[in-house]
């Protein structure tokens, strides 16, 4: 959260492979179907990796995402980390994740992604009812995702992460548990379960607005919030943050609890961010302006911006309230210089009052209820004119 | 002095004094064609935005006039809206004339003749304009009838225009030079300036606007304001040409502006007499009638340290609007800030938009209130603006609500719809008569509260666009009043309050409690607004819980798209105040008066 710290804790990398088979409807994420660029793309993110190379830091988790990372041919994902391995100094136990799609990927790719040193893996499987699987738009079916996960047990991965989305239109409670079931049948390390979210400019968003179904109530969507909390926890995976679950509270994402930490990471690949601790940068959302650039031997970087104070708290506050963890208030004082709970003296006794936040041992976090209102809390604290004080 | 003429152009709104004034300033060429926009002289984003003239603007225009000498002819566009006539009215006693413009289409309207009688008490010589000429709808014979008998001037002097297509510009500057007076005054009398605006420069300090009556300053002199024996040194002086224009000097009959280092910001004021320390005058010149407030409503910052910023940012506002007065207020709910009288709801608006883009303030701004006379059982009568002041009901003899005088000028097509308006405003009509074939003027007395928030919009609406009118205010008349005040979540909330005539009250209440139901977004839990009167719950409405947030993924990159929605929301017009347990956007104090379309 604060700079020292960032400088002394170990880094991530993300690598943004911009590449799908089709676009999923409800998608916002950056990626192209153009798949003839994948070539010149990779030669153009081995330039990035070269040019950010950095002696000092250590790095301790690395993610391929996308977009989808298995379209891309094995061989060139074994370049790309002959390349990262060559850059970067990458601490020998480090959690090593890579993203694929069942219908992208088969038992020899995976084990060649363990062979080099991949040790996790996140599996876009989102449902196993072919209902669900349409009207989401994904390219594959429900045997492709079984078959997939099986594959990756086969090939050896010990660490595997399932994500799910629920709240889509007409789901009951009793079809979103089948789900579940299903999933926990492969007993994987890790599940994110998210709430269907309907993304500006996206065709589920635009057949929405057209009234062409009707999207699950509110009521039923939080309703089956809380019963995903619920069965998980009587099945050992336990809620660390709003969508992401983990067997028994050990094998969380390393990765991904940078981003919410205030961790240092570096991002490749387009759209891909990076964070040191104060400011964040972030690379063009285009293949061929990132090509383009890196072409000229330039970092593709679209943009940055420094945090200021009053920005660092806002984020500390929404990132810190998605962690059950919730905010740590001490580091919250030796950060801002401020005691959190004075700060926000009346939004923290309104939403106490409301038992929609607790303070306890030196956190703040959300009840349960609470994390069904985490942006509108968001809102409240972010509202306030606490930058005033 | 003989070389310089003063006047205004006056008319009602959009007539086309800032057009007409466009096509002046450019025939004198100060302005290069490529920097030339047109309505040259709205130069603030609010009067372009609204197509409106809100503020006096003077320009000081060098003419070779056909008798072949150079003259310097000082021209000021003036707003037409009824809510700035306090600009007008300023503007004219810096001049010797003025051009009261026609729409050759639309007639003499209601500021027509108000604005006629403003410079009629200056003593101006008015020179009567007919523009927009080229229009299909023009009707030039007409409107000389109207120029004859409604106000009384020789419809053979009026000049004929075309703003729009530029004819008859160089009449208009030529009967400036002929037909209008050069100033009276002496240059070698001691310095006398009167004056009649000012603005503030976060670099210069205060710019004074100035009409100077006798004598001749430059930089270096020090100045001397009469009403409080200020002394500033002359850094400058000059004269509005667009862009400050500095001279040497200004002397006796010329316009300009200025500036003297003045950081202290009520040191300047408007009326005020400015001379020289040196050689003073002997005595301050008249200044001006105070402008008189006919709405109340309260300004609050919306952040709560915001008040400091908000008294200086009134502090300097009040420097460029006279006519806005203010003092402190608090409010239980929304801590410190100020009551504000202003000239009508327009003007309220402009305020309120003013603070916030010039000055960079959130403000919440409370439902307008008239001013009530109350007598007491102890004998004792006072005035309320402020629902907040609103005194025990127990101990009131009697109550007195201000009644005015209005004009409304419609073809009679439209009688029976403008009768039916009045009626529901509680209006009484007195008389009407036609002005021409088919014109009317109606006359009601209506009680102001009613007409405050919507009337002039309705009427417009309700005659499509051809009502004009007018208003004087008359007097105090017995009155039923009662205070109602709206509860959130059971608590009450002073800022939401108003003076409501009993008859009105349920259907007041109701309206508050829809505009507030349709403005406080869906929260967390239930909200309960009511509307009372004492203990009394007269109207009721509920907001029900909203039962979760769609909360998305959250990585690397979305991390700054979500800190930016965030910031967006506390920047925006919907930007929320929490009040007791319930967060209401600011938009929804002023929603409680509007009524339905
Ligand atoms: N056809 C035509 N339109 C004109 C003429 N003069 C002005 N207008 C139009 O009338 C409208 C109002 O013109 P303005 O010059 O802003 O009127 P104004 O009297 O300054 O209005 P306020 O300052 O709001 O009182 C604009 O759309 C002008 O383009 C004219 O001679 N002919
Ligand atoms: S596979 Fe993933 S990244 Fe690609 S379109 Fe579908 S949801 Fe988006
Ligand atoms: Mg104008």
């Amino acid at each position: 959260m604060c700079n020292e710290a960032a400088t002394e804790r170990k880094g991530g990398i993300y690598i943004h492979t911009p590449f799908c088979v089709q676009k999923c409807l409800y998608c916002d994420f950056y990626s192209t179907t153009n798949l003839s660029l994948t070539h010149d793309f990779l030669s153009a993110l081995k330039t990035e990796i070269k040019i950010r190379k950095s002696a000092f830091q250590e790095f301790d988790t690395i993610y391929i995402g996308g977009g989808t990372p298995s379209v891309m041919p094995p061989e060139q994902t074994e370049d790309l980390f002959e390349t990262i391995y060559k850059n970067f100094s990458i601490v020998p136990d480090a959690e090593i994740t890579i993203e694929v799609n069942p219908g992208t990927v088969d038992l020899p790719a995976l084990k060649r992604y363990r062979k080099i040193g991949i040790n996790r893996l996140s599996i876009g499987v989102q449902s196993f009812s072919e209902k669900n699987l349409r009207f989401l738009g994904r390219i594959h079916s429900a045997p492709d995702a079984l078959k997939t996960v099986q594959e990756a047990r086969n090939a050896d991965f010990k660490n595997i992460s399932l994500d799910l989305i629920y709240g889509l239109p007409g789901q009951t409670l009793k079809s979103w548990e089948a789900d579940l079931v299903k999933a926990l049948e492969f007993a994987p390390e890790h599940l994110s379960c998210y709430m269907l979210t309907y993304e500006p400019d996206t065709p589920l968003t635009s057949a929405l607005n057209k009234k062409h179904f009707s999207p699950l109530e509110e009521k039923k969507t939080g309703e089956l919030f809380m019963a995903t909390r619920a069965f998980l926890a009587r099945n050992e995976y336990l809620q660390y943050e709003i969508s992401s679950y983990s067997l028994r509270g050990i094998f969380p994402s390393m990765h991904n609890r940078k981003y919410w930490s205030f961790h240092p990471y570096t991002g490749f690949g387009p759209s891909a961010h990076s964070f040191s601790g104060s400011i964040r940068s972030w690379n063009h959302r285009s293949v061929t302006l990132y090509i383009e650039d890196l072409k000229k031997d330039q970092l593709p970087v679209e943009n940055k911006e420094v945090l200021n104070r009053e920005q660092k708290i806002i984020e500390a506050i929404y990132l810190g309230l998605r962690q059950t963890d919730g905010i740590d208030l001490k580091n919250f004082q030796t950060n801002f210089n401020r005691r959190f709970e004075e700060m926000f003296e009346d939004v923290v006794a309104l939403l106490k009052n409301k038992k929609y936040l607790e303070i306890d041992q030196g956190r703040c976090f959300l009840s349960p209820q609470g994390m069904l209102f985490l942006d509108s809390i968001a809102g409240m604290f972010s509202g306030t004119d606490f930058y005033l004080k | 002095m003989l070389n310089i003429r003063n006047f205004s152009i006056i008319a009602h709104i959009d007539h086309g004094k800032s057009t007409l004034s466009d096509r002046l300033i450019q025939h004198t060429n100060i302005v290069s064609e490529r920097d030339f926009k047109d309505q040259i002289l709205d130069s603030m984003d609010i009067e372009r935005e609204r197509g409106i003239t809100i503020k006096s603007q003077s320009v000081c225009l060098p003419y070779k006039a056909r008798d072949g000498k150079l003259y310097s002819l000082n021209l000021i566009d003036t707003p037409g809206h009824v809510d700035f006539t306090y600009e007008v009215s300023r503007a004219l006693a810096s001049c010797e004339g003025a051009f009261l413009l026609v729409d050759a289409s639309q007639g003499v309207e209601a500021q027509t003749l108000a604005n006629l009688y403003l410079a009629l008490e200056h003593d101006l010589e008015i020179i009567p304009v007919i523009n927009k000429i080229d229009l299909p709808s023009a009707d030039i014979e007409w409107v000389k009838s109207q120029i004859e008998k409604d106000l009384g001037l020789d419809p053979e002097s009026a000049i004929l225009t075309s703003a729009k297509e530029g004819k008859g510009i160089e009449d208009v500057l030529e009967r400036a030079v002929t037909l209008l007076p050069p100033p009276e005054g002496d240059p070698e009398a001691p310095f006398k300036a009167l004056i009649f605006d000012s603005h503030y420069d976060a670099y210069r300090g205060t710019v004074v606007h100035v009409r100077v009556f006798d004598g001749r300053i430059k930089a270096g002199d020090t100045i001397l304001f009469m009403s409080n024996n200020a002394a500033y040194k002359v850094e400058e002086v000059g004269v509005f040409q667009i862009i400050r224009e500095p001279r040497k000097n200004l002397s006796a009959g010329e316009v300009g502006y200025i500036i003297a280092g003045i950081k202290t910001v009520s040191d300047t004021s408007c009326g005020d007499t400015v001379t020289l320390k040196q050689n003073p005058c002997e005595k301050p010149m008249a200044g001006f009638k105070e402008a008189k407030p006919v709405v109340f409503s309260s300004i609050y910052p919306v952040a709560s340290d915001g008040y400091p910023e908000l008294t200086l940012a009134l502090e300097k506002l009040k420097l460029n609007d006279a006519s806005l007065i203010y003092e402190k207020d608090s409010s239980v709910a929304l801590g410190f800030g100020f009551r504000c009288g202003f000239l009508g709801l327009l003007h309220l608006e402009v305020v309120q938009e003013r603070l916030e883009r010039e000055y960079d303030l959130s403000l919440i701004i409370t439902a307008p209130s008239v001013q009530y006379e109350i007598g007491l059982s102890d004998g004792n009568v006072i005035m309320i603006d402020n629902p907040a002041m609103y005194p025990d009901p127990a101990g009131i003899e009697f109550t007195r609500e201000p009644f005015i005088r209005a004009s409304i000028i419609v073809p009679d097509r439209y009688m029976g719809t403008v009768m039916t308006l009045c009626m529901d405003r509680r209006g009484l009509n007195k008389t009407y008569q036609y002005l021409t074939n088919n014109r009317l003027e109606m006359i009601f007395e209506l009680p102001l509260a009613e007409i405050v928030y919507d009337f002039y919009d309705k009427l417009k609406s309700v005659t499509q666009g051809y009502g004009s009118f007018d208003y004087d205010l008359l007097d105090h008349r017995e009155t039923d009043l009662v205070k109602l005040d709206i509860l959130i979540n059971g608590d009450r909330v002073d800022a939401l309050s108003q003076l409501v005539h009993k008859d009105r009250a349920v259907e007041r209440a109701r309206l508050a409690c829809d505009r507030l139901r349709d403005e406080i977004p869906r929260q967390m839990f239930k909200i309960a607004i009511q509307g009372a009167i004492g203990s009394k719950i007269i109207s009721r409405k509920t907001i029900s819980a909203y039962r979760k947030d769609v909360t998305a993924k959250c990585y690397g990159g979305d991390i700054s798209r979500k800190r930016k929605l965030l910031e967006k929301q506390k920047k925006g017009k919907k930007r929320m105040k929490m009040v007791g347990q319930v967060m209401i956007p600011q938009s929804a104090f002023l929603s409680v008066l509007k009524t339905d379309d």
